[in-house]
């Protein structure tokens, strides 16, 4: 008997027009890879035409310090030989790793508290409002007063940075959970413990990967203004010192090093983010 | 023996920007142990407040209600809710979306396996428990809710406008899969719509509802028998009924006999 009404079902689930295809379809993934093909070559494409506008401009052009690809070239490979740039990115990396997850891991636990608890979000939301459209240089100056110029300061300004911006996220994913959800879960018999641990935390996921994903930008970019508190190494301190002795080519040295870790980084937690958040419906 | 659900003269009013709005004004209404019954009227009329707060999910401003004897003090997996957005989670599968309630009851893993298997398989999901949501259709999430709100074993399952979302060739189809599960495994059952001719078919009685405010105004029984066909639908003792409901849904002051007091 069950048996057979499973079977009827099954049969309206084919017949049925919101129901068409027996099975769940899998033709939009198929779909999604042709397209994620053809935008690849649109990135090659796009990337050699840059390349080559560049090079043009620097060889047509009478700019002497506008160097181009040949030169930033010769500038890394030397880079490489003399252990330079493998110092200075070490550093660098070592910093924005460190402010980024302090500050991330911090977030993610006062975005949840301020998303869950009013008293948590009247405490700390007027403060993070304040301090986000505070630019981290404006804050150098004092933060040399509280912290010294050692690395601690350092770390510490790019942790602001990371952390103003993914508590906003962690705060509005908590805050956009769909209210259905929660009730879904309480109907079911959850508690409150329950209803965080297994319905905001996964809803609120594809928010805080955007926090993260913005996070990471921040830290990058804040880098730089950090090694201005007299770092002895960095690629932000190194674009500075080749600043006052015009090596131009080792300041585009920098941006492209800046710009492919910062690239491979978010790459790293676009995949997580796929994994952990995969069931989205549209993406 | 008491009512599976005691509705005394419940009032609910919100406050809203533009002041008061009472959404229920002095509403009762029994309903037996079993029993298929449908709350139909149109939008403002209190259908959804009456199951929410059935469901605990939203308290009385005065009156009481009883399920089962006993007050209602917030939700409980004693009354299964299926909600028109279907509410799965789309972060978990069909099958640990059927399972949610299983955990949260103690049962061990082969258990709630079992359990959810056999809810997926009444539902004519059976081949679908790895599937996401998202991988489903809208006929098959809401099949998937009913399942999970089975699953928890409520005595009273709350339906509010489940099939709502859905075309209309899909929704009859899901008619019949709900009173053939009903009939299988059989709870009583509050069901909104706002659709006439669904809450004929599918109920023993049928509660109209008029809006502003939110007042019962009619109480049709449907004597017809269960299994419901299509022959059923088709015949006249149907109609009939069917226009009573839809005068009573349509033109409230028509039937303005105030008939609330359903026992």
């Amino acid at each position: 008997m069950a048996n057979k009404h499973a079977e009827s079902l099954l049969e309206a689930g084919r017949t049925g027009p919101a129901d068409a295809g027996g099975a769940p379809p899998p033709t939009p993934e198929r779909r999604r890879m042709r397209r994620a093909g053809s935008i690849a070559w649109l990135y090659l494409a796009t990337f050699v035409l840059g390349i080559g506008l560049w090079w043009l401009y620097a060889a047509l052009g009478d700019n002497e310090l506008a160097p181009g690809p040949p030169e930033v070239i010769r500038s890394f490979g030397e880079g490489l030989r003399n252990g330079w740039l493998l110092e200075h990115t070490q550093a660098s990396l070592g910093r924005v790793v460190a402010g980024f997850l302090l500050g991330v891991a911090l977030a993610i636990p006062a975005g949840f508290l301020m998303g869950w608890y009013r008293w948590a979000r009247g405490m700390v939301e007027p403060w993070v409002q304040f301090f986000r459209t505070v630019p981290p240089l404006a804050l150098i100056p004092l933060v040399i007063v509280f912290l010294g110029i050692g690395e601690t300061a350092k770390i510490f300004v790019i942790f602001l940075a990371a952390f103003l911006s993914c508590v906003i996220a962690t705060f509005q994913g908590v805050r956009n959970v769909d209210v259905t959800f929660v009730n879904a879960a309480r109907v079911l018999g959850a508690g409150d413990a329950t209803i965080f641990g297994r319905v905001i935390v996964p809803a609120s996921m594809p928010y805080i990967f955007v926090g993260m994903r913005v996070a990471l930008g921040s830290s990058w970019a804040t880098l730089v203004a950090s090694e201005l508190l007299a770092a002895p190494t960095g690629l932000g301190r190194m674009m500075q010192s080749a600043q006052q002795f015009l090596q131009t080519e080792r300041i585009v040295v920098g941006i492209i090093m800046i710009g492919a870790l910062g690239f491979a980084m978010d790459r790293l937690l676009l995949v997580g983010e796929r994994r952990l958040t995969s069931w989205q419906e549209v993406r | 023996m008491a009512p599976m659900i005691s509705i005394q003269s419940v009032t609910k009013v919100y406050q809203s920007s533009r002041g008061e709005v009472t959404s229920l004004d002095d509403v009762s209404l029994d309903v037996d142990r079993g029993e298929f019954v449908t709350l139909v009227g149109p939008s403002g009329c209190g259908k959804s407040t009456m199951l929410n707060l059935v469901a605990g999910l939203l308290e009385p401003t005065s009156g009481r209600i009883l399920v089962d004897g006993a007050p209602v003090a917030g939700p409980g997996p004693d009354r299964g809710v299926i909600f028109q957005q279907y509410a799965l989670f789309p972060w978990l599968t069909a099958r640990k979306n059927v399972e949610f309630g299983l955990r949260l009851q103690g049962l061990n893993k082969r258990e709630r396996r079992e359990r959810a298997q056999h809810y997926l398989e009444l539902v004519g999901l059976g081949r679908f428990g790895s599937a996401l949501p998202k991988e489903l259709s809208g006929g098959m999430k809401q099949r998937c809710a009913i399942a999970r709100a089975y699953a928890v074993n409520p005595s009273l399952l709350l339906m509010d406008e489940p099939f709502g979302a859905l075309d209309a060739l899909t929704r009859v189809q899901m008619q019949d899969d709900l009173l053939a599960t009903w009939q299988q495994e059989r709870r009583t059952v509050l069901f909104i719509t706002h659709d006439v001719d669904e809450a004929v078919y599918l109920a023993g009685r049928v509660v109209v509802m008029s809006p502003h405010p939110g007042r019962i105004s009619d109480i049709v029984d449907v004597p017809l028998p269960y299994p419901r066909t299509e022959d059923m639908r088709l015949s006249p003792q149907f109609a009939q009924i069917r226009g009573r409901v839809w005068r009573g849904v349509h033109h409230p002051s028509a039937t303005s006999t105030l008939r609330g007091d359903g026992a």
